[in-house]
This record gives C-alpha cells, structure tokens and sequence, in this order.
C-alpha cells in the first residue's frame, strides 16, 4: 500500500450541515436512506431474498398434498377446501417468519462498530430501526405475492373481489410489519445474532400452530381453543378468510374472531406502537 | 484559543466495575491528546462519553463548544468518530458506504456523492471504490472507516485506537494521514496501547490507568520523570566484566547492573553523549573489547512501567464486561 496522499492545502469547507432541529421530516429523510441501504444490501446477497421465497412455497406445497386428505374443514375433507383454507395460514405465517430476519439483522449490525457510527451521527435516533423494519416490509411485499402466485396455481382464490382481496393482503402485512417491530426489539435486546435469530423461533412456532391457521381450533382442548381465538395471529386469519371469501372461517362467541377484521388491525397496532417505542428506546441506549 | 474537548470529573461505573473514575481532560483547539493505557484503562469508556455514546454517571464534558448531555445532536454534528472497530457495511461498496454516511450527517445526496469522491481518491481507495468492503483488506478499511469520519470535515477527531490489528505498513501510513489531518488544523483525541504511536502523534500525553488520569505531560515530560538515561556496554570477553564495571562504577551514577549471560552492563548516567566518549575512552585504555555500546533514553515504555509497574501490554483485563474479549475483534476480522 502507498501511503495515501492528502492535500495539505485547505480543502474547500462542507458546509455545516443545517442545523435540521429533527423533527418528522428529517426522521422519515434517515429512515429512507437506512432502508435504502439495507435493501441493497440484500442484493448483494440474493440468497437470503431466494430461501425467503422458497421456504413459504414448500410449506404450501407440503401442507397441501401432506395434510390436504386428511383434514376436515366446513364439514368436508376434500384437499381443493383445504388448500383454500391453508392459504391465509400460510401468508400469515410467512409475514411473522420475517421476525427473525430482523431480529437477526439488527443483532448483527448491533453487535458490529457500525452501530457505535450511527449512533454518533446526527441522525434521527429511531431511523436504523424504522429503515431495517421498512427494508423488511418491502421483502415481504414481495414474498407474499410470490407466494400469492403459487397459491393460484394450486387452486388457492379470493372471491370477494379486488378491493376486498386488497384489504386482506393490507392486513396480512401490516401484521408482519407489526412482528417485524419485535424482532427488532429482540434484535436491541440480546445483541448476538446467533440468540437474536434462533431465539423468535421459540415463541414464533407456537404462536402461529396454537391459532386457526392450520387446523379448526374448534376441535382443540378447550383451554388452548381460548388461546387460539385471542391470539393476534388468529384474527389477521380469520379476518383474511373474511375477506377473501374463503372456506373455515370461525365461528366462536370470543370478541376477536366475531371482529376479526378490527381485532386484526388492533393487535396489530399495539404491537407497533409497544415494540417500536421499547426497541428506541433501548437503541438509544445500547451500547455495543 | 478555547479547548475543543474539555472534559471535567468524568465518572462511569458499570455494576460494581469504576470504569472512569474522575477524569479531567483539556485538548486546546488544533492540538492532539494522546490517551494512553492498557487494557481496561477506561479509555474507550471516556471516548464514548465524549462522543456521546454513553451518558456520564457525573461530571459533565464539552466537545466543539457544546456539552455532551445536554446538546448530543450539536457535538454530533460537529465530531468525527473512528472507533475500535471499523465501522463499515460490508455488503456496501466503499462509495456506498461513505454516501451513506454523508446523507445521515445529513448532507444533500449530491453533496455526500460528491464529498464520497473526493475522499475516496485521497485515501488512495479509488480504485476500490466501487467494491464490497468485504473484499478490503484491514487497512483499507481502516482508511474507509477514517473518510467516513471525515465526511463534513469536523472539527474534532475522536479516534479509538486507530491502528491497532494493523500491520506496521498500514500502521505507519495511517500516522501519515493522521498527521496531514492533524496539519489542517483538526483536533484529535487519540487513545492507544502503543507507547510508540502517542510518543509519535500527541502533542500532550494522558496515561490511563484503572480508570483514572495517572500521570499527564508532553512526551518528553514524562520521559523525563521515568529517571535516568542508560549507558549499556556489551564487553567482548566474559572475564572483563568485573574490570569494565569499576569502569562504569566511577563514570555512572548508581548502581551497575550486569547480566552475565549476554555480557552486558548497565548503569544510569547523567551526562548524555560526552560520558559516553569518556567511558569509550577508559575501556580503551585498559584493553577492553566492546561488542556493542549504547546511550538509552527512556522510553514512554520505561514511563508507563515506572507510573503503573505494569508492563503496558501485560495489565490485567480489570475492566468491565467483554471490552478485552472485543479488543481481540478486529484482528479475528481481518484475518478473514
């Protein structure tokens, strides 16, 4: 290596940047670049964006043909019924698998001197994590609809129309941007991408079997039939089988499953507002 | 000139662990402090609280005119940081890298692309630019890591043992460009483990020890306060010892020390190059062979054994959680 030569004549001064008092403006400007960054990032490594694809696409093909004979949904056991029914599951599901891709992602950067860089710049202090959960928001966009291709082609379909059919992909996202937010705070939290990427997998696999998803809780012991119809991830469910007029939907007394389309848009709000105000909050005050 | 790090009573305690336990600092605007201290000192402690990573438990700091807790954004604004490790994104090319930074320092995209450009070519990574720095190597990360502190040109540097996992290649072009910085009129706030590097790049010297400001001094203070110069001979034939350490007796000013193994005397002196001729010149006349004969000054080594009785490299990890475990970091990632 040459030693780098430096102009010892003054360079023309930057300007000091202007002195932008924060506020919205400046938040949403640092949260673009942040994610502008982290979803080029991605394509530096396409093999994360092909498994993120993949993997959904197996579990359609697998629940349907390994599962599809055998389960009883409306009173029939066809697997075409089934394979509607799944399919709502199935984006649920994906969406919430997203929580640990975040969570790893931000452990990582966490965990790396780029944290300490961002954290000494005068940056809107939530904009690396708003910008990694917006880059995730978009990845998602995109394996949904993948995965909403894939649905057709085994006989998945809305039938309530367009704007409906909008909605419910509408719902399905926000919940995952909603889970996105806890995998960030995860991802503040533990700061070793190894904890932050194989711990959401405890609580995620529970969370989306102990729900509508997959099978009618109707045919659960009582007391997981309770946790099954409070669970947020059960309502964005049913609120999709709603709304795209598909086979199974609930019909139980518990307050989430008869307003399955408002609980959805709730528990999914908390979430945001409860995880993103805590996983701030503790960036703020990381230390790596 | 007013300081452009003034630092007063700095304290932080992790847990039980007093990581920085009062620590007073002033760096006068354009000149360079050296933190010098072992591992666990506290250095990184007290760089963190001035670039206001970390909330001091007391005592208050200003950096570039604003304080540290009540104005973060402020010194934010005006401060530049490399720390320990490089603080770089691998999967983004050096440009990236750098015009990421800029837009977050909150420069105009056309400003920070071009800013990007010409710091790239200065810091000889041109050619590189439009590479992943997964491919770099340690030093041009490093220097990556540099630019992308120097994006608004601020005008305080703080930087956390700049060359440590470098090679002395890399190390001493690092110096250059440190001190071409340095020339340019930027204040600098150094920490380092290498005696060798505060000795060659501070104006002023703080040495670090348990958290606490030890001993502070130009180079050639504290030099001065680690004692005597050293006359070392390394006679020829072992049976001339005992005559060249009368010899030595009666020219030195103290005890002689003598390790038979090696042949070699040693014995303070106060007197400088003329005592040396002197001490030739006796042995000479008394037909002494010399192999090897030296006038040894003190070393910032000799000054932090004599301040702390640690050898610098070899202190205990006292300090709280994890920070030896991360030191080892950067040369595990370089070595990928």
């Amino acid at each position: 290596m040459t030693a780098p030569t430096v102009p010892t004549t003054p360079t023309a001064p930057v300007a000091v940047p202007p002195r932008a008092g924060g506020g919205f403006g400046q938040s949403v400007r640092d949260s673009i670049v942040i994610a502008k960054t982290n979803l080029l990032r991605l394509t530096r490594v396409p093999e994360v964006i092909i498994f993120t694809m993949i993997q959904p696409v197996i579990f359609v093909v697998m629940f349907s043909y390994v599962f599809g004979g055998s389960m009883n949904v409306g009173g029939t056991a066809a697997p075409s019924v089934y394979r509607e029914f799944l399919m709502v599951g199935i984006f649920a599901q994906t969406v919430v698998f997203a929580t640990v891709t975040s969570s790893g992602a931000i452990a990582h950067d966490m965990s790396k001197g780029l944290i300490d860089r961002f954290r000494s710049l005068p940056m809107a202090r939530g904009a690396v994590l708003s910008g990694r959960t917006f880059a995730d928001l978009v990845l998602m966009t995109f394996t949904v609809i993948v995965l909403a291709i894939v649905g057709a082609l085994v006989g998945w379909r809305f039938h309530e129309g367009v704007p409906k059919a909008l909605a419910a992909f509408g719902l399905v996202i926000l919940l995952g941007y909603a889970f996105t937010w806890v995998g960030a705070l995860i991802g503040v939290s533990v700061r070793s991408p190894e904890a932050a990427s194989s711990a959401p997998m405890l609580w995620i696999l529970p969370v989306t079997f102990i729900s509508n998803a997959f099978v009618d809780p109707g045919q659960m012991t009582p007391w997981l039939r309770h946790v099954a119809d409070w669970n947020p991830f059960s309502a964005t469910v049913q609120a999709g089988r709603e709304l795209f007029g598909n086979p199974g939907v609930r019909t139980s007394d518990a307050w989430p499953m008869e307003n399955a389309v408002l609980a959805s848009l709730i528990y999914s709000v908390v979430i945001i507002v409860v995880c993103r105000t805590l996983a701030v909050r503790k960036y703020r005050n990381a230390t790596s | 000139m007013p300081d452009a790090i003034y630092a007063e009573g700095l304290v932080k305690h992790f847990g039980d662990v007093r990581a920085v336990d009062g620590v007073d600092l002033a760096v006068p605007s354009g000149s360079v402090l050296g933190l010098l201290g072992p591992n666990g000192a506290g250095k990184t402690t007290v760089v963190r609280m001035l670039t206001t990573l970390l909330k001091p438990d007391a005592g208050h700091a200003r950096v570039a005119g604003f304080d540290v807790a009540k104005n973060p954004n402020d010194v934010r604004r005006n401060i530049g940081l490399s720390g320990q490790f490089a603080a770089v994104d691998d999967y983004l090319t050096g440009r990236e890298n750098l015009q990421m930074v800029g837009q977050l320092y909150q420069l105009s995209r056309r400003d920070a692309k071009a800013r990007a450009g010409v710091l790239l070519e200065r810091f000889d990574l041109g050619d590189a630019a439009d590479r992943t720095a997964k491919t770099y190597s340690g030093g041009m990360r490093r220097r990556l890591d540099l630019a992308a502190a120097l994006i608004v040109q601020p005008t305080v540097m703080v930087m956390d043992e700049p060359t440590t996992g470098l090679d002395p290649r890399n190390r001493q072009a690092l110096w250059d460009v440190i001190q071409e910085l340095v020339k340019g009129g930027t204040t600098l706030l150094l920490t380092t483990q290498y005696l060798e590097e505060a000795d060659h790049l501070a104006h002023d010297i703080c040495v670090v020890n348990n958290g606490l400001v030890i001993a502070r001094g130009t180079a050639d203070q504290l030099k001065a306060r680690s004692g005597h110069e050293r006359v070392e001979v390394v006679v020829h034939e072992r049976e001339d010892i005992v005559t060249a350490s009368t010899v030595l007796r009666t020219h030195g000013h103290g005890e002689v020390t003598v390790e038979e193994h090696t042949r070699k005397l040693t014995v303070p002196v106060t007197g400088g190059a003329r005592l040396l001729a002197d001490i030739i010149r006796s042995l000479d006349e008394l037909d002494i062979t010399i192999d090897d004969i030296g006038l040894r000054r003190p070393t910032l080594d000799d000054v932090f054994i004599a301040l702390t009785g640690h050898v610098a490299e070899a202190a205990e990890p006292a300090d709280a959680g994890g920070s030896v475990q991360t030191k080892n970091l950067p040369t595990k990632e370089m070595a990928k």
